[in-house]
Formats: structure tokens, sequence, C-alpha cells
């Protein structure tokens, strides 16, 4: 509230605009609004650096209470912690480089008119089918289960690894990019390839930027492949077990339950656990953020 | 400008996506024929009994399911209905902030719930409304009594909905931003020289400059009936609120991969498959006639 108020002002002074009380009271609605999506973030991050007779007390809201390290140094004696770690790590690596090679060509080939491309329409209506329709959870799961991929990093790479929205969205975006360009390129002899590479991808950068952040967010958030296609704990991603361990203890199917259960959560490891799982995401957030709101408009609004 | 003997690079730069979507998500539309046997996983689709619509007879005649088509329709009708009132209101707040740092921040922190997974969301809200949570210290430091959202059937789907409602309207915002940059500002200025005031600029300038994108975001909507928020109620659901929270997909995972009863999940499955794919093409159908929307 005060910080708005001295802001405001400032900008006051400046701008020689004028506040009246209608202005406050939506800035206060507003910024009431933004710490309301910032609680629950601070809470568990608070939550995590308390002590745990503070948390059980029910006592911590946005600041620890007897700031402590003990649930992160809890979280370096399980080993399943970091292994699911570096299984989503690698999850993310693989996918998102696969989602993006896969992303660029089609989109790149599927922006070309009908008149250069006539294929393309085919195509097209084969992509859109697959977006509104797909087999359903248990026929996908037996495709995956015959093509051998249960319990290998694939299983959660290959299924996903065309991500359609994420090629419209481009393809909207090439599309939209200066037709002179091509045939300046044409001209002078370049390939469809080296135009890719050369011309389209540097052009394309914001709406590329926000594509891969959509596919790695899509990659590091995902738990319920990691859930049905994993069998055994040392495979399973990170959201899988997070789910498993912190949401729903009670329903671990995996062969090592009793091992798992030993490490027995209290409210500030399980805190601590969550925290470390979010963190990737609010740090790449801030970076691609700016890029994001452009891409979307660019992509998806045609006129 | 036509160049010859390309269209073989752009065959090739399609070639490996098309497989992987043939294999992964075309093939598996086929194994839907799995609703119309006796499906049993030793014997395979081939040496299976066929017993015809006896999966969607019986699925109909179940108590559950009828329940788990209710609910499904109920919450994600609510999700809808919220997630058009709250961002565009949201909107239209920010639209009347005139100093541009102060609403470039506001916009980046209600994004980013957007980007937080529902795993790591419901661990922080199962904890949050929990009997010892930040929500219930609050609630009984007023009232002196203690709730139980999330094994209570009357307030789930209100937690259900409030808090999709509270991960998306930022960025459900985006496009209603975007709408409201579009409109003419010699429309305020011509308002303003004829004396109206806030909200009648709101209620004669910019509703109606954001109406075609409202009505867009409704139609497409419809498509999305079936689909109340397979993550969310997975991690937050439990045996208690199965009444008021099941959804069909929820369900399908239950009966199908934990019960094996492969036949009757994929009929249900099949069933909202079917539904969902009608509303779609409808919803873009009504998109394009009213909105001249087409995806591509």
């Amino acid at each position: 509230m005060d910080l708005v108020g001295k802001k405001a002002s400032i900008s006051m002074n400046v701008k020689g605009k004028k506040l009246n009380i209608t202005d406050m009271i939506i800035l206060t609605i507003l910024l009431v609004i933004s710490i309301l999506c910032l609680l629950p973030v601070i809470h568990i991050f608070a939550l995590s650096f308390s002590s745990s007779s503070a948390a059980s007390a029910g006592i911590v809201t946005v600041f620890p209470i007897d700031f402590t390290f003990a649930p992160y140094t809890q979280i370096i004696d399980d080993p399943y912690f970091f292994n699911s770690f570096f299984v989503s790590v690698k999850r993310v690596l693989l996918g998102g480089i696969v989602n993006f090679v896969l992303t660029v060509m089609m989109a790149f080939a599927l922006s070309n008119e009908k008149s250069e491309f006539r294929s393309r329409n085919l195509y097209m209506w084969i992509i859109v089918f697959a977006f509104m329709f797909n087999g359903g959870l248990i026929p996908t799961y037996m495709v995956v289960q015959s093509t051998g991929l249960i319990d290998t990093l694939w299983a959660l790479v290959l299924p996903t690894a065309v991500p359609i929205f994420n090629v419209i969205i481009l393809m909207n975006f090439f599309r939209g990019l200066p037709r002179a360009l091509k045939d300046a390129a044409i001209v002078d002899g370049s390939g469809p390839w080296r135009m890719l590479i050369q011309i389209y991808i540097p052009l394309a950068l914001p709406a590329i930027a926000t594509v891969t952040l959509f596919s790695i967010v899509m990659h590091w958030n995902s738990f319920f492949d990691g859930l049905i296609y994993m069998n055994k704990t040392e495979n399973m991603p990170l959201q899988t077990y997070i789910q498993q361990l912190v949401i729903r203890p009670d329903e671990i199917t995996s062969a090592n339950k009793d091992e798992i259960m030993q490490k027995a959560s209290s409210r500030t490891f399980n805190a601590a656990k969550i925290v470390v799982t979010m963190l990737p995401i609010l740090v790449i957030y801030p970076f691609l953020q700016k890029y994001f709101v452009k891409g979307i408009t660019l992509g998806s609004v045609k006129e | 400008m036509q160049y010859k003997g390309v269209t073989i690079h752009y065959h090739l730069m399609l070639l490996p996506g098309m497989i992987i979507l043939f294999i992964y998500n075309l093939l598996p539309i086929s194994g839907n024929i799995m609703a119309f046997q006796d499906y049993i996983p030793a014997k395979g689709i081939s040496g299976s009994e066929w017993i015809g619509f006896e999966n969607f007879t019986y699925m109909f005649e179940l108590e559950s399911s009828r329940r788990v088509f209710f609910n499904t329709i109920f919450i994600a009708s609510m999700k809808i209905i919220m997630n058009i009132i709250v961002p565009v209101t949201f909107a239209l707040l920010l639209n009347e902030v005139i100093f541009m740092k102060i609403k470039r921040s506001i916009q980046t922190i209600v994004y980013l719930p957007h980007f937080l997974s529902w795993v790591v969301l419901a661990g922080v809200l199962i904890d949050m409304l929990s009997g010892n949570g930040l929500i219930n210290k609050v609630i009984s430091f007023f009232t002196g009594e203690t709730m139980f959202f999330l094994a209570s059937n009357t307030w789930f789907p209100v937690v259900i909905v409030l808090s999709d409602v509270w991960k998306e309207f930022g960025f459900n915002a985006i496009i209603i931003l975007a709408a409201l940059t579009a409109i003419n500002p010699a429309l305020y200025e011509a308002a303003d020289i004829d004396g109206a005031s806030r909200l009648r600029k709101i209620w004669h300038i910019t509703l109606p400059g954001i109406a075609p994108t409202i009505v867009l975001l409704s139609t497409l909507s419809i498509g999305q009936i079936l689909n109340a928020g397979f993550d969310q109620i997975f991690n937050l659901y439990n045996p208690l609120v199965y009444e008021s929270g099941d959804i069909i997909d929820t369900y399908v995972y239950r009966t199908g991969l934990i019960n094996a009863q492969f036949g009757l999940a994929t009929a249900v499955g099949m069933m909202k498959a079917v539904i969902g794919f009608v509303l779609i093409i409808l919803s873009y159908r009504l998109a394009y006639r009213y909105a001249n929307y087409r995806i591509f």
C-alpha cells in the first residue's frame, strides 16, 4: 500500500497526472489480488525454512519461524528425491530439444502457401484432427506399452514429441513474416533448410522463446505419464515423486514401498521438497516472461 | 515466387513428426474397439470376446458413471463461467492503471501461478486448507470453527473452481488485454470531450470493444465442457469427495488402470471423446461464423 502510494505520487509529480479516489481503490484491489497470487508461494517458502515444531503448531504465515535449513539438509539424505530431480532434468533437456526441432521444422513446412506446397492442407487436416481427437487413456497406454517404452525416458518424450498447439502458434508467426524475405532468399540461391535456419529462426525468436517456454514448463510439470509409464521409483520424474510421496503417500504402488515409507515425511520436509520442485520455474520464468506475451498475441491472433 | 524441387524437403521436415503423431496419437484411436469387447489383457484385442454395446449399456446403468458425467459438466461449466468473468473484470481494472511500471509488475505476478504444476499447487493447497493450515487459522480466529474443505462434498467443488480461477485468471487475461489495446484511443478522446464518466466510457466503449473477444472465448470454451481438469482434481481429491469431485478422467483412470476394467473404462473414455469431438467441431463452427475465427 505504501509502496504503491509512493510510486504513484512520484509518477504523479513527473507526469502531472492526477490520482483520484477511484484510482486509489483500483490500485488497492489490484495490489490485494497480486498478493493473493503470491501468498501460497511465500507461505510454502516460509514453512520450508521453519522448525517443525513451529509448523505443527500452525503459527507460520509469511515469515519463517525459528529459521532453519534442517528441512533442506534432510532432502540431501533422500536419494530418491535427487534421483527423480535428475530424471526430470534429463526429461526437460531431451524433450525440450525434440519438441524444439519438430516444432520448428513442421511449422516452417506448414507455413508455405498451398500453391507452393500442394500437400500442405492434407498435413494440416491430419494435425488438426490429432489436436482435437485422441485415443483416450487406456488405448494410448497400450500403444506406449507395445512400443516398448515403459520404464524408459522415451515414454515421457515420444508421446508428447509434437506439441501441436505450439506448431500452430509458430506456423502463424512464420506466416506473418514478410513474403519479400523469402523471395530475396530464393533469388540468392537459398534452399529451404538454409532459409529456415538463417532467416526464419532468428526472426521468430520471440515466438520460439514462447513455445520453448511452454514445452519446457510442460515437461517439468507433468506427473501423470511418469505415474503410469514408470513402474520403478528410480525412473520417476520429480513431479511424480512429489505426487506419490507428498500428496498421496497412501497410494504408493511401487515395489520398494516400505523402503520409501521409512523416510517419513514431516510438514516442513514436504514444504522444502515442493520449494525445490518449483524453483526451476521460478528461476527461468522472469527471463522468458517478457517474450511470451508478445509471442502468444502475435502468434495466435489473426486478422 | 516459386522454386522447383523443394517440396521433397518440406515432406522431409514433416516426416518425423507425422510418424510420431501417427503412432502415439492416431493409432490409439483404433484401440477404442476395446469398448465393444470383454477385454482381457492376456488375450489381447484379437483374442478377446466381442460383446457389442454391453459396456455402454452397463455404463448407463451404473449410478457412479451418471454422477461422474454430472460432476464433470457441473465443475467444467462453473470453471468456464468464472474463467470469463474474473479475467475480464481483472483486465478492465488493470486497464484503468496509468502507470506502466505498476501495470507490468502486477501482470508478471498474476501470470506466475499458471506456470506452476498442479502437483506443486496441490501440495501447497492441501497444507493451507488442512485443519491446522493457514486458511483455517484465519477462519477459526473469526468464527472459532475449523472447516475441512477437501473432505466436504459441499466445499470440494468450490475449492476446485476457485483454485482453478486463481491459477489461470492472469494468463486468461492476456487475450483480453490484447483486445483492449486494439481499441481506437480516439473513441476515448471523443468521450472525454463529451464529458463521459469513467464508468460510461467502460460501458459504451471498452465493453463493446472487447465483446467479440469475449464471444469468441465463450464459444471456444463449449468444446472444453467435458474437460473439468484431471491434474487438479486427481491431486486434490480423496475417497471422501468422490461423490462431488469424481470426473470422467479420474473415473477412467481408476476403473481402467487401477481396477483393470479395461472395456468399461474405454467405453466411458470413448463416450467422452465422441461428445467432446462433436462439441469442439460445433464450437469452432460457431466461432468461425460469429467471430470469423480460424485456427489456420
